[in-house]
């Protein structure tokens, strides 16, 4: 284990070596950006808009008394967006959808000798592909979850309308009422380092992958489960020295 | 010109390499065969720095390489062009994209110039108009001829070949050895290749080593090996009817 934290913490640190020309690694960057931030929009738009109508129905069936005002499921609904299903289970799935292509595409560079090329070249492997993922995915994930978070709000609002649990006006009133901009902060310095956890954590695994197509799969495999528990992880330290 | 000095290479117990040693000339096609699990490719990443020699030493016109670091390597680096097994062509880029790429990170050339370059190289190779496909779209023959292409963007000195006619048609052989050839005469540049074609061996093989079991067991011409009397290399080159066939004849 301490060897596989070495490797890593090498691998990162050849990663931000002065790259040879800043344009070109600047076009990868951007790329990748797209790739990350345009290609999971579609995604993480869907479980954003259901699991914010999901939570607020299920908080409304929670809060059945008389006594507890129909406006808190908004409010609740509001913190457990921002808080945890925007930033954690965005990034759980894009651990999936990004982690996986990560490992997979700079593994099979290393099996079929692309990353040889670079090195024959004198190209800084390691700083041609993983910097430009990982800086795409700490400028992207944190952007996608803020999207989330507004699409999950809107969910919620969407299902007070189609079920009518709650009034839309309760649901309004209670998604404005207590708002505490600590929450969105706690939701950006997740995002940032679920991002950093699933492109160094993934292009780790591709990048160290030997053998052919069957181990190409097994180190996204490994990549995506690694990241996801490593997120669970830092979900908790962060949230446990933020609140 | 190469040189390599009392070249070791040991993977956990398993000794490849047992201290070769071997000069490989500017302007001639240098070949290290033997078969297979001899030593060939690991000799060969050995000596590019892909894997770092457990013992011995490389020199690249008397610039002693193993013993510098990743940066200082990069000057070399730049005059080394290198054509892999499976021509190690980059997916996400089309033809001519890959062929500017070592173009666009070493040199301060306008597109323009990069662009003509890349179309010179194409031209070179016989893969005029194939610009924008990509290696997907490619055949075997084609891949390695783009992977040529890319290998003298930068007009190296030194050229590396890593079984180049592996998976390739016997006609498509010869063209891609007729090709190395003329390019390591018109570049004038120290051509190593890896290869266990025996069509390779006698059709180019200006300087050949054999390697047995992890040493050099012979080094001459494609002229001598008809009438060496080294077994290991007999048993290797005439294994085949056809050769032994060819031989009787010469």
């Amino acid at each position: 284990m301490f060897q596989s934290l070495g490797k890593y913490i090498i691998l990162l640190g050849l990663s931000f070596k002065k790259p040879e020309k800043f344009k070109v690694y600047w076009a990868e960057v951007m790329r990748e950006m797209v790739s990350v931030g345009v290609g999971s929009l579609g995604i993480i738009s869907i479980i954003s808009v259901f699991i914010g109508a999901a939570t607020t129905i299920q908080v409304a069936f929670q809060l059945s008394s008389p006594l507890v005002p129909r406006s808190i499921a908004g409010s609740i609904s509001r913190d457990s967006n921002i808080l945890e299903f925007s930033p954690t289970i965005s990034s759980l799935v894009l651990a999936g959808r990004v982690g996986s292509n990560f490992a997979s595409n700079i593994g099979t560079m290393r099996v079929t000798e692309q990353i040889d090329a670079l090195e024959i070249m004198g190209v800084n492997a390691p700083g041609y592909l993983i910097a430009p993922k990982i800086l795409a995915s700490i400028t992207m994930v944190p952007l996608l979850v803020v999207i989330s978070i507004a699409l999950g709000i809107t969910g919620g609002y969407i299902a007070c309308l189609v079920t009518g649990s709650i009034t839309p006006a309760d649901y309004l009133m209670g998604v404005h009422d207590g708002f505490d901009g600590l929450t969105i902060r706690v939701a950006l310095v997740k995002a940032f380092v679920f991002g950093f956890l699933i492109a160094s954590i993934c292009s780790y695994q591709g990048f160290y992958t030997t053998g052919g197509a069957l181990e190409v799969g097994q180190s996204a495999t490994r990549g995506v489960v690694f990241s996801c528990v490593w997120i669970l992880f830092a979900d908790l330290m962060i949230t446990s020295l933020m609140l | 010109m190469i040189e390599i000095k009392d070249i070791y290479k040991t993977f956990g117990d398993n000794e490849v390499l047992k201290g070769i040693s071997a000069t490989f000339q500017t302007g001639k096609n240098n070949l290290i065969i033997g078969g297979s699990g001899s030593g060939k490719t690991t000799l060969l990443k050995c000596i590019v720095g892909l894997h770092e020699p457990t013992k011995g030493q490389v020199f690249f016109e008397d610039e002693n390489f193993t013993e510098m670091d990743f940066t200082d390597r990069v000057p070399i680096r730049t005059q080394i062009g290198m054509l892999f097994q499976n021509s190690a062509l980059f997916d996400s880029m089309t033809v001519e994209e890959n062929i500017m790429f070592p173009l666009n990170l070493f040199t301060q050339q306008s597109k323009a110039e990069k662009q003509d370059r890349a179309n010179f190289c194409l031209e070179r190779v016989n893969l005029k108009d194939k610009n924008k496909l990509y290696p997907a779209e490619l055949s075997g023959g084609m891949k390695k001829r783009v992977g040529i292409a890319r290998a003298i963007s930068m007009q190296p000195k030194f050229l590396f070949v890593d079984e180049p006619n592996s998976g390739l048609d016997p006609k498509t052989s010869i063209l891609i050895d007729d090709l190395i050839n003329d390019l390591t005469a018109e570049y004038n540049m120290t051509t190593v290749i890896v290869t266990h074609d025996m069509n390779s061996v006698m059709g180019i093989g200006d300087h050949i080593i054999f390697l047995h079991q992890g040493q050099k067991w012979w080094e001459g011409s494609n002229k001598d090996i008809a009438h060496t009397d080294n077994q290991e290399l007999n048993d290797f080159v005439f294994a085949s009817k056809f050769m032994q066939a060819a031989k009787e004849k010469l």
